[in-house]
């Protein structure tokens, strides 16, 4: 009985290793065993001078940074004040920060495409239309730090949420108001630090959220990174294929990383 | 006496949280209840709006009507909204036979390392493919993939785009998905339901069919729906591979948008998406009573 449950085990591990692993190493093949050519690391070293590398990964490292600032902006003091008081506000805020989940990207990004039509259309003569054309600005469209603000919204929500959980707030508030501090001084220097856990959390997410997002951005005619390699997929198939690895590992190491800070800081916090 | 107690000690933290909410709450709440009036209401005000306004090719005058709604349930629009409704529905049943004895194996593991690592990746997995992963199965499974060739997999009519190859895809972040969704509820079987089982003389399969399964039904449902409601979103995947060699109804929406449709045929992509909204909307209205359920009985 025992070796049977033992024998499933192994065979249930295995499978699920083998589909997982073996594409990632077929990649990897793929990019450095290039028929006629025989082994060459060429795809790797060529990644870095190929046009329009640099620029859409310095694209989509603006738009993370962005869109980090204002989602956490607007979802911490909100997030705090809602422990803090304002119950009535919760399940708002709790429906309204899963609403993304109901809209896939696609049909988000066609509701977009439809508004940024009304600035030519209707706008023209308004000072409205100005705006229009700026957050549309090739080289740094805002217009996607705000569609991803929207989609980051339910990650970031559960990563605080989860956080905010394990601490209280309203002690630690009271308790630096008590010394004296103002309202911003107690969120900054007694809430957030025992927030670091949670804040990494929704950071990471969300950069790892933009630096993969291909839907939004290729419909609305932006070249971030994600939409550069499918780009450079029609012409230089080793290539893409070394960038898509490449990136696959960068994001997940980045999240693994993540888990890592976070099962720390859990246990450090249930020591202390 | 206890009256008067619990009077006490109920007073003060009702009357500081009366005096606390005026001032930080609605303060703090607004900014983010505005911004999400306007950066996702507002498109989705025009999305409902366009899906069901016509314009006149000849006056220009625009009205309202159901033409769009109905255009959209139509020949191509149709054939893709039930082509990606079958490939969300084969990828995320496949995802839940394959994803349960994944989660069962890894939660009564002695290995916490493993434990840890599987579920790590699995939160990894489930959230992050899109183009690269693509990429990384068309160098694997692809025309000219290493195993396509090596195993000389295009001498049994293989081929990566089509639906069968969607699907492979598809399950290589459903099945982590599902790890994740069934692992709380597993965690919940009760080590004393299967000994009970036992001392009664039920087999392994017995227990699985009568006792465990039964507990579990609700959240493998709710998996399940949750993993046709990823599939049917995912767009930059299918994108990347298949081109529009498999019909999916994020494809002809991008089409749509990209302007490759009939004249005053614009707004079907609005249709489209809003039916879309409306199947997500439907998964969700499912898996949220769903989730709520197993949750109760595994607290119970």
């Amino acid at each position: 009985m025992a070796r049977r449950l033992n024998l499933w085990r192994w065979v249930v591990l295995g499978l699920a290793a083998l589909y997982f692993l073996v594409p990632l190493a077929a990649s990897v093949i793929f990019t450095i065993d290039v028929p006629g050519q025989g082994v060459t690391f060429d795809a790797y070293s060529q990644i870095v001078s190929t046009d329009g590398f640099g620029s859409s990964l310095q694209l989509s490292l603006e738009l993370a940074a962005a869109t980090i600032a204002i989602v956490l902006l607007l979802m911490v003091p909100a997030m705090v004040a809602l422990r803090l008081g304002a119950p009535r506000l919760r399940p708002a805020v709790e429906v309204v920060c899963s609403l993304p989940l109901v809209v896939p990207p696609i049909a988000f990004v066609a509701g977009i495409a439809t508004v940024l039509k009304w600035g030519p259309e209707y706008l023209s003569r308004t000072p409205l239309f100005e705006t229009f054309v700026a957050v549309q600005n090739q080289n740094f469209p805002f217009v996607l730090v705000l569609a991803y603000v929207v989609m980051a919204l339910p990650f970031v929500y559960r990563a605080l949420d989860s956080g905010l959980r394990a601490i209280d707030v309203r002690t630690l508030v009271e308790a630096a108001r008590s010394c004296g501090a103002a309202w911003p001084q107690a969120l900054v220097q007694a809430v957030l630090p025992n927030l670091r856990g949670a804040l990494l959390n929704a950071s990471f997410l969300t950069l790892a959220l933009v630096l993969g997002e291909f839907t939004v951005a290729q419909l609305l005619g932006f070249q971030p990174f994600a939409v550069w390699i499918y780009s450079v997929g029609g012409s230089q198939a080793q290539l893409s294929v070394a960038v898509s690895v490449l990136s696959l590992l960068v994001t997940w190491a980045l999240l693994l990383a993540l888990a890592g800070v976070g099962g720390r800081t859990r246990t450090a916090s249930s020591r202390g | 006496m206890t009256a008067t107690l619990t009077g006490v000690d109920v007073a003060p933290p009702v009357t500081s949280v009366k005096r606390r909410r005026r001032v930080p709450g609605w303060l703090a709440v607004a900014p983010l209840l505005v911004f999400v009036a306007v950066a996702f209401g507002v498109p989705s005000i025009a999305m409902l709006n366009g899906a069901f306004s016509v314009k006149d090719q000849a006056t220009g005058a625009s009205s309202y009507s159901t033409e769009n709604l109905t255009a959209s349930l139509q020949g191509a629009y149709l054939t893709a909204l039930l082509g990606s409704i079958k490939l969300s529905a084969v990828s995320a049943g496949i995802g839940t036979v394959l994803g349960l004895p994944l989660a069962q194996v890894v939660v009564t593991s002695r290995f916490r390392a493993l434990r840890e690592a599987v579920l790590t990746a699995s939160g990894v997995l489930a959230n992050f493919g899109g183009v690269p992963l693509a990429f990384a199965f068309v160098a694997t499974l692809g025309n000219a993939g290493v195993l396509t060739k090596h195993l000389h997999l295009a001498d049994h009519g293989w081929d990566l785009y089509s639906f069968w190859g969607l699907v492979i895809v598809y399950l290589y972040f459903l099945i982590p998905l599902m790890v994740l969704t069934i692992t709380p509820a597993l965690e919940g079987l009760r080590s004393q339901w299967r000994e009970a089982a036992q001392n009664n003389g039920a087999t392994a399969v017995q227990y699985w069919r009568h006792v465990a399964l039964p507990v579990l039904l609700p959240s493998l449902l709710g998996g399940f729906v949750l993993l046709f409601g990823s599939a049917f979103a995912a767009y930059a995947t299918a994108a990347a591979m298949v081109g529009s060699s498999v019909p999916l109804v994020t494809l002809q929406i991008a089409d749509a948008i990209s302007g490759n449709v009939l004249v005053g045929q614009e707004n079907v992509a609005l249709a489209l998406s809003l039916d879309m909204v409306l199947v997500a909307g439907l998964v969700m209205a499912v898996y949220l009573p769903l989730q709520r359920r197993s949750a109760r009985w595994l607290d119970a």
